[in-house]
């Protein structure tokens, strides 16, 4: 291995790679508790729902679900981009290509992270 | 008579690679693979291809076979073919040199990488490093690999990043390495391998399973270096 990628989530193929995993993991469980607490409840009612989303915990392991995606979206997208966006594939163009779809998927993931804190816990 | 369909692309007279269509009596026998090529060559003495011991040792005749990666030589008709039909075509990934010939300068370089040899600084015993029959169990399934590149040349992130990727057949040597009771430089190896190309572009599809000629499992040997990585990096 030659040029250290500076672009990849954790700078190692390993802490990437656990990244991936820990938080596949979070929205598994995430899934699960929500896909649960609907099923046990159809005939849901507004004010059920948003005193759900009032406790804390159910913040707390949304935020977690919200940062997870976040990570685990950061990393695929880095992997498809510098499978197909290359030199190797499309020629010179490509590395400015490339970079500008980073900097629009991270700015897309802080748009959505953000955004996904001020329904949490915004007034 | 079989129908063969061969890629033929000799870069010094075509502008392009194409298909040849030719007919081939096989006697109605089960031919392997390379036996038909021979009968073309017979006909056909400007279609070029590797091959050298005709029994799956050397690793030369590596071929996509109707679509799957596999050695000409251990691959019988009744194996490959259907509606009477066979596809010949070179390894994929790799730049063609001509006809069914690659150029296996990258696999090779990726190989080199991991650097396929004992490394070890301790004095030299008088007569040889011994090893119990237990460790010399954990070679098995690893030492085997003859480099034929038909698992690499399957696999979608070798073909995306053969610069980078090591793929499966560099690994699975990697990983001989690494589980040799005789070499002592396991940390030196894996901190080459802990960047996000070398080892992690693999993401299990199996494909290096399902073609390897000697049914080595490449996939298994990146999951013992993922843990062996997980073990010293975390």
């Amino acid at each position: 291995m030659g040029v250290k990628p500076v672009t990849s989530l954790g700078r190692s193929g390993l802490s990437d790679w656990l990244i991936q995993r820990v938080s596949a993991v979070v929205i598994a469980v995430y899934v699960l508790v929500m896909v649960g607490y609907l099923a046990v409840h159809p005939d849901l009612s507004y004010l059920q729902w948003a005193a759900l989303h009032q406790q804390f915990w159910v913040r707390l392991l949304t935020l977690a679900t919200v940062l997870a995606i976040a990570a685990h979206a950061w990393i695929g997208v880095w992997a498809v981009l510098t499978d197909y966006v290359t030199v190797r594939l499309m020629g010179a163009k490509a590395t400015v290509l490339r970079i500008a779809l980073e900097l629009a998927t991270i700015a897309l993931i802080l748009a959505y992270v953000v955004w996904a804190i001020e329904i949490l816990w915004g007034a | 008579m079989l129908n063969v369909s061969v890629y033929r692309y000799n870069p010094d007279v075509d502008s392009a690679p194409r298909m040849q269509d030719y007919q081939v009596d096989t006697g109605g026998k089960d031919l392997m693979v390379l036996d038909v090529m021979e009968l073309l060559k017979a006909q056909d003495p400007t279609l070029v291809f590797r091959r050298s011991c005709r029994e799956g040792v050397c690793g030369s005749d590596g071929l996509n076979i109707n679509g799957k990666n596999g050695l000409a030589c251990v691959t019988p008709l009744s194996e490959c073919v259907r509606n009477n039909r066979l596809v010949l075509r070179p390894l994929p990934g790799l730049p063609v040199i001509r006809d069914l010939v690659i150029d296996m300068g990258q696999f090779y370089a990726q190989y080199e990488k991991i650097q396929p040899w004992l490394i070890n600084d301790t004095p030299a015993p008088a007569i040889e490093r011994l090893q119990s029959p237990e460790e010399r169990e954990k070679l098995d399934g690893l030492y085997e690999c003859i480099l034929c590149a038909c698992c690499s040349t399957a696999c979608p992130s070798f073909w995306w990043n053969p610069d980078k990727f090591i793929g499966p057949a560099g690994l699975l040597q990697a990983y001989r390495f690494l589980a040799d009771s005789r070499d002592t430089a396991a940390e030196e190896r894996l901190a080459e391998l802990d960047d996000p190309f070398s080892v992690f572009r693999c993401h299990s599809i199996q494909n290096c399973v399902a073609v390897c000629p000697k049914e080595l499992n490449p996939t298994r040997a990146i999951g013992h270096i993922r843990t062996l990585l997980l073990r010293s990096g975390t």
